[in-house]
């Protein structure tokens, strides 16, 4: 586990990636880290491009935005060109729901958007990718996502997002 | 008890502050990127006592927090370039009539509409001159969300003390960017309220000065009767055009905060001790500069930070005793016109090796924008 | 009980009053001060807040709390307080051009709000203060002194604005019926939410100057002669041709005012 890392989540309004941003904060910071979140945005509230981006780090975090990601999200043909297709070196994660699957070692493609389809609700697929990020990465713990989940949703939203998040895990575990 | 430390935004920062220093009443108009304070004070302040009150605009907004006050509520507004530009008028008033509020400017892409999601520091000097007639401000300008909550209780703690209008000049990043925050307990950080008059209700006057220098302030519907005005007016509070008075009175604005100065400028350096170079910064940007400075250090270069947390009055003192130490100086701001880096040359004179790094784009000022700037200060000055 | 004089609210050491001879402020004023009188009121609990213009002038010669703010911008600063505290009195002072004219959005929002103040909106036609250029509710074709040609805007109808936007109580009088008009004071303070007296006043000095109605006693005449009760104004052929108005209670509701809205607020946001 790094003592850093910088993560880019990036796609289109509405996919809820600033929320799943300040989940994935939240999480860590129930590891007793530093987190700053940020995010990028056009005047639209659905649609267009948006972009969160993630710091979590043992130290101070002194400048707020991400310089080089240690990981990628990309739930877009665009966000995948612009913020992933630079880098061979970290893990870039993707939706192949969403977007054209591709090769490289680096890439790990998934559909997300089908897998929460069927769970039930298209809106837990970032919890997917959460997972799987988490159990490729070592990122944050899979129970620091559970518990931050338990105190945003409760019922039967809360036991989905849960079921999203590890069947994630479980994409990396198979 | 063990407080628990959140992620959240700095303008809900901002929110928990106002409600920390004791704000009881919300006026504001929505506008991007402030619209999160007025949302969270829809939700916090019925809960608590308080008032939030969605005005028909921002010129409303400044009336409603100004009368409001004067019943003795802690009060304020947040709002953005289009909204600051029409709250002008009335904040005018309160410095005026000396009515204690804060409002906050999240400050965005100008002119006009602009960039309307995208930072700016491009208001600082309207934050100070943006009102007909002369008068002294103060302002203060975040750089973190723990400095969103901290800087808005010392506007509160300002504006009650000095009765005047304090301005919280934030800008898009700090207002959303979501960081780790755990809040206060009640009385780890000090609050001040307003001092009110304890002379016999025939004989208070609501604009004679005390001993130190300021006018206690009674409220609307206490046993105190007084009358407030924009138009020039003597310690009794009554429109007197007389030249004598006009001149004790602008003078009286300015001097209540002259004469506290040294109190109410707030600066921190970061590694300015051995420095070479000096990155003077605020708001924002201050974090993209120390981490220059850092970079700047790992390739032999000794940089260091002054960060100017209150912006008005200016921080001339502080500028000055690090400036004659540094070989260079350089000022990056989101600005095309180097509000900033403009007093500052003021401050240093044209001597001085003063560098601008300007950003006027939307897009945030960088380590490596600031870093290119101090190398090549470094080879041209040192 | 003998008659209420207004006396111990007026400001004795700002005499004489600044108004020029003629000018109907001093009657509305008379008004609202024996109307404070007769309901009692206590200095320290009632707030004046006055615009700016000629009528924005009138908290100079008042005893109780005032507030003198910006032009057209009175009803926010009212609603600052009122809100912040319900128990006070507040009543507003505008002309025209301070209600209805560079204020008229927050006219409009605080009749919506229905907000507990009493605006008492002296109409004189047009900008007496700056030299009496016209207003909002300058007649059509009427001269002023940035009409010398007569006025090609309409004027607006300051009391069927604030009936639409939803006041509580609405009523216009004029200060030849000065006995009417403090009554009518008196209903407007007493009723919750937002409520508009529209005193029609002569400005001989400017409009009167300006449309053959020199002498003050020719603009009362006409005050007298055109403004009429709701009955004899739907008999008129034409009334408006003819410059006739409505004089009387216009509205009268009893609608919940934002104070008591928002304490159900208060409730609910507890509940959640």
């Amino acid at each position: 586990m790094k003592d850093r890392y910088e993560i880019i989540l990036a796609g289109s309004g509405g996919q809820g990636l600033i929320v799943c941003g300040m989940m994935l904060g939240e999480a860590a910071i129930l590891e007793g880290k530093n987190v700053v979140q940020t995010q990028s945005y056009g005047i639209a509230s659905r649609g267009g491009f948006s972009k969160a981006e993630v710091i979590i780090d043992k130290e101070e975090i002194i400048y707020q935005q991400v310089i080089k990601p240690d990981m990628v999200l990309a739930l877009t043909e665009e966000a995948m060109e612009i913020y992933a297709s630079g880098y061979s070196d970290i893990p870039v994660f993707y939706d192949t729901t969403l977007l054209e699957a591709r090769e490289g070692d680096n890439l790990y493609g998934f559909p997300f958007t089908e897998m929460a389809r069927n769970l039930g609700h298209t809106g837990t697929a970032n919890m997917i990718a959460l997972g799987a990020m988490s159990a490729v990465t070592g990122l944050v713990k899979v129970a620091s996502l559970e518990s931050v989940i338990k105190k945003r949703f409760s019922g039967k939203v809360a036991d989905m997002n849960i079921m999203a998040l590890c069947s994630g895990v479980d994409l990396i575990a198979k | 008890m063990q407080r628990e430390a959140k992620l959240i935004q700095g303008n809900q920062a901002i929110a928990e502050g106002a409600i920390y220093a004791g704000a009881r009443f919300f006026a504001g108009y929505p506008i991007t990127p402030s619209s999160e304070i007025a949302e969270e004070c829809s939700r916090v302040m019925p809960r608590i006592g308080g008032v939030y009150m969605q005005m028909e605009d921002e010129i409303a907004s400044m009336g409603a927090i100004v009368g409001a006050s004067l019943t003795g509520a802690k009060s304020f507004t947040a709002t953005s370039g289009p909204g600051f530009s029409l709250m002008q008028e009335n904040l005018g008033f309160a410095v005026m009539a000396e009515v204690p509020c804060v409002v906050v400017n999240v400050q965005r892409s100008g002119p006009s509409t602009g960039l309307a999601t995208k930072p700016a520091q491009s208001d600082i000097m309207q934050v100070r001159w943006g009102r007909h007639g002369d008068q002294a401000v103060i302002a203060l300008s975040p750089s973190s969300v723990m400095e969103c909550f901290t800087l808005t209780v010392e506007a509160f703690n300002l504006a009650e003390r000095f009765r005047v209008p304090v301005i919280l000049a934030a800008d898009e990043i700090v207002a959303h960017m979501r960081e780790n925050f755990t809040l206060p307990a009640p009385g780890e950080v000090k609050v001040f309220d307003r001092k009110k008059p304890s002379v016999n209700p025939d004989s208070y006057k609501p604009f004679e000065p005390g001993e130190d220098g300021i006018a206690p302030l009674a409220a609307y519907g206490s046993e105190y009767v007084f009358h407030v005005t924009s138009s020039m007016h003597g310690p009794e509070g009554f429109s007197n055009n007389s030249p004598a008075n006009a001149a004790w009175k602008v003078a009286q604005l300015h001097k209540k905060i002259e004469r506290y100065r040294d109190e109410i400028v707030i600066t921190k350096t970061f590694d300015v001790e051995d420095m070479d170079v000096l990155l003077i910064a605020f708001g924002a940007v201050t974090r993209a500069a120390r981490a220059a400075a850092l970079e700047a250090r790992k390739e032999g270069i000794k940089a260091g930070v002054l960060q100017l947390v209150t912006v008005w009055p200016f921080p001339d003192r502080e500028i000055a005793e690090l400036g004659k130490k540094a070989k260079t100086v350089v000022v990056p701001e989101m600005n095309y016109s180097g509000q900033v880096a403009g007093e500052v040359t003021r401050v240093l004179g044209p001597a001085t090796d003063i560098r601008r790094v300007n950003k006027y784009n939307g897009q945030i000022i960088t380590p490596g924008d600031i870093l290119e700037e101090i190398k090549r200060g470094a080879k041209e000055v040192l | 009980m003998s008659h209420a004089t207004g006396q111990k609210y007026l400001k004795q050491d700002s005499l004489p009053l600044m108004w020029c001879s003629g000018c109907g402020n001093g009657v509305v004023l008379g008004a609202l001060l024996r109307a404070f009188e007769e309901m009692g009121f206590k200095k320290n609990e009632t707030v004046v807040v006055t615009g700016i213009g000629c009528w924005g002038k009138a908290d100079d010669y008042i005893t109780t709390n005032a507030l003198h703010t910006t032009h057209g911008r009175a009803l926010p600063f009212a609603t600052g307080i009122k809100a912040a505290n319900p128990r006070l009195n507040v009543v507003v002072l505008m002309g025209d051009g301070d209600s209805v004219t560079i204020g008229g959005n927050h006219f409009v929002h605080a009749a919506r709000r229905n907000i507990d103040l009493t605006a008492i909106v002296v109409n004189n036609y047009n900008y007496g203060m700056t030299g009496g250029q016209f207003s909002a509710t300058t007649p059509k074709d009427s001269y002023t002194s940035t009409t010398a040609y007569g006025n090609p805007e309409r004027d607006l109808d300051i009391c069927a604005l604030a009936d639409v936007a939803g006041a509580n109580y609405v009523a216009r009088s004029t200060v030849y019926h000065g006995y009417d008009l403090q009554n009518h004071i008196k209903e407007a303070i007493a009723r919750k939410g937002f409520s508009v007296v529209e005193a029609v006043s002569p400005c001989p000095t400017h409009f009167g100057r300006n449309n053959k109605m020199k002498v003050s006693v020719e603009m009362l005449k006409w005050l007298k002669e055109k403004g009429v009760s709701r009955e004899k104004y739907l008999q008129l052929e034409s009334p408006e041709q003819k410059g006739y108005f409505v004089i009387g209670k216009l509205v009268d509701r009893d609608a919940p005012d934002f104070s008591a809205c928002y304490e159900k607020i208060r409730v609910r946001a507890l509940v959640v």
